[in-house]
């Protein structure tokens, strides 16, 4: 009797810690919501699709700035994913037994590097080699809209670089574990019908094509939110264009830069919108990202 | 037979890319820890620990405020979230198939993924706009939320890593399920937990996005949790900005101070669990 009293109160205190958790993902979007409302009211739709951000006549337009989260998350996921996948299948099917931990090791402690780190190594090594290299690009190709104006070093095209180096990692272990729970079977089957040693991993990459495509929008959701590295090889400037020589602008850019100096109600809120927006859209990714994983990690425990 | 011969190539040549996948992942890494350690290294000075920033332009001073106010900013962080992180976990190793655990696992997997700039302006509405002041209780609130999933999930794991053995001993001797968790069961996870929130206080103390508007940053010195209070991340940040070689140099002084403070604690963390897993083997 005692004891079935202690378990419920066991049950119960701890599960209201654990509540705390679920009230704080709630209390942060039902808080940004709140905070935002004058802007909500205000502009409607218009906001997102606005492109005047002007401070000092109260007028708000979003569209750069989303035009430049989503364009360099995308430009780094075109970057990062063939070299993260790369290193998952180099490390979990092909590299020596010995060589398997300290890789593993090595490549996620890219993730432990601070953003500002990167920020301040993008600013003073990267950006001169990223305009050396601008300015080698052939004239035929500075004619296409993706390449044209000045090349500065710093701009869209650095800052998916930067961000692709930062995203590699996340997608890279996911894919990793994902890969290495793939049942033997699958691959043995492959051999027995005489598959090269690829064919074999692409056997492999099949039956977990849910997880990886999981693991790829994991990174994507660090690459929406990502600030302080970004903020400071982008250029910040709110544009619209193709180009990746162009220095550009993005959410968590504009947050992290005009916060402090936003002088009245409104200009706060217009702010504290384009973080709700951040982060319904990031919430949005990593939902499916986990659920993708999850129903894989759930198929191999029992294969069919 | 060419078909054979073709087929083997490509599958050579396939994995050739994946080797040179791994090099150019670890060739930023090489590059960036030697700029850190080469530029920071020599920058590094006794002025550096003890003495206050200088005024714009004048060469010299250090980031002794800083150092001191990163260290209180995390201490905070890791008082509002170790103990509901723990217990959080806690509760999740102890009903695992619960349906109220998995709707909070997964609300912890959320957050985890929830911008860390978008974290500081939730801890500013909280904190900073009803009494219209920065302060480092917001900074500490804000790091504490990010820090939270990490404290959740790798106590979950370790305490799962527990032998069954264990728990069924103390309830054959009459133990109740709280005495039996918290003499038994969580004393054996103990360091591996302590060392999981090492790791999650070594990368919050990275963070620079969520401080800049909850912290905010000063140039005086300061240890009072209602004031606005440096950090080296952000001095980092303000440094790297500026246009003053000697402050460049400073930033770089930082930022190896903060990726030899992140590097030592994650292999620590890293030894202890593996000795954890090599005990924890039948």
């Amino acid at each position: 009797m005692r004891r079935s009293a202690d378990d419920r109160v066991f049950r119960i205190t701890t599960g209201m810690f654990a509540a705390i958790v679920l009230l704080l993902v709630i209390g942060i979007g039902f808080e940004l919501w709140r905070q935002s409302m004058l802007s909500i009211d205000k502009f409607g739709f218009r906001f997102w699709t606005g492109r005047v951000w002007d401070p000092v006549s109260g007028e708000f337009g979003a569209l750069p700035f989303i035009w430049g989260t989503l364009y360099s998350s995308f430009l780094a996921l075109l970057l990062s994913t063939p070299i993260a996948l790369g290193i998952a299948i180099y490390i979990s099917e092909l590299s020596p037994g010995m060589l398997r931990q300290p890789l593993a090791y090595l490549t996620e402690l890219l993730a432990a590097i601070p953003s500002i780190v990167y920020g301040l190594w993008g600013v003073f090594v990267l950006t001169p080699i990223v305009r050396k290299l601008e300015l080698l690009l052939p004239e035929s190709l500075r004619r296409t809209p993706f390449f044209s104006g000045p090349p500065l070093g710093v701009g869209m095209g650095m800052a998916a670089i930067i961000l692709s180096i930062m995203v590699i990692p996340f997608t890279s272990s996911v894919a990793r574990e994902i890969l290495k729970n793939v049942p033997i079977a699958q691959r043995e089957a492959a051999y027995a019908l005489g598959a090269t040693r690829w064919e074999a991993i692409k056997v492999a990459i099949g039956f977990g094509k849910t997880g990886i495509i999981g693991a790829i929008m994991l990174g994507l959701g660090r690459a929406l939110g990502e600030t302080m590295a970004v903020t400071m090889v982008i250029g910040n400037n709110p544009q619209i264009s193709p180009s990746l020589y162009a220095p550009q602008y993005t959410m968590a850019a504009v947050i992290a830069n005009e916060f402090t100096e936003a002088a009245d109600d409104l200009y706060l809120h217009a702010l504290i919108e384009i973080g709700l927006l951040l982060f319904i859209i990031t919430i949005f990714v990593n939902f499916i990202s986990r659920f993708f994983i999850w129903t894989t990690k759930q198929r191999m425990v029992r294969p069919a | 037979m060419s078909n054979a011969w073709r087929r083997k190539i490509i599958s050579a040549i396939a994995e050739g890319f994946c080797a040179i996948a791994v090099l150019l992942a670890l060739i930023p890494l090489a590059m960036i820890l030697f700029y850190v350690v080469k530029q920071g290294f020599t920058s590094l000075n006794w002025a550096f620990f003890t003495q206050m920033p200088k005024p714009v332009g004048e060469a010299g001073g250090g980031m002794a405020n800083a150092i001191v106010g990163t260290l209180i900013l995390i201490a905070i962080a890791a008082l509002l979230a170790v103990p509901i992180g723990c217990i959080c976990g806690i509760h999740l190793a102890e009903y695992p198939t619960s349906k109220f655990s998995s709707i909070v696992r997964f609300a912890a997997d959320v957050l985890n993924g929830v911008p860390s700039i978008v974290v500081g302006m939730f801890a500013y509405i909280i904190a900073v706009l009803p009494v219209k002041r920065f302060s480092a209780f917001a900074g500490g609130l804000a790091l504490a939320v990010l820090m939270l999933p990490t404290v959740v999930r790798t106590t979950e794991e370790l305490l799962r890593l527990v032998p069954a053995g264990l728990r069924e001993g103390a309830l054959a001797l009459g133990a109740t399920r709280t005495s039996a968790v918290f003499t038994v069961i969580v004393p054996a996870a103990l360091p591996g937990i302590l060392t999981g929130v090492l790791v999650a206080l070594a990368r919050v103390a990275g963070e620079t996005a969520p401080l800049l508007f909850t912290a905010f940053g000063n140039r005086f010195w300061s240890i009072s949790l209602r004031q606005p209070i440096a950090s080296l991340t952000q001095q980092v940040y303000l440094y790297a900005n500026s246009a003053y070689d000697d402050w460049h140099r400073q930033a770089w002084a930082g930022a190896f101070l903060l990726v030899m403070i992140i590097l030592t604690l994650s292999i620590i963390a890293r030894l202890s669990v593996r000795r954890l897993e090599r005990m924890n083997r039948p």
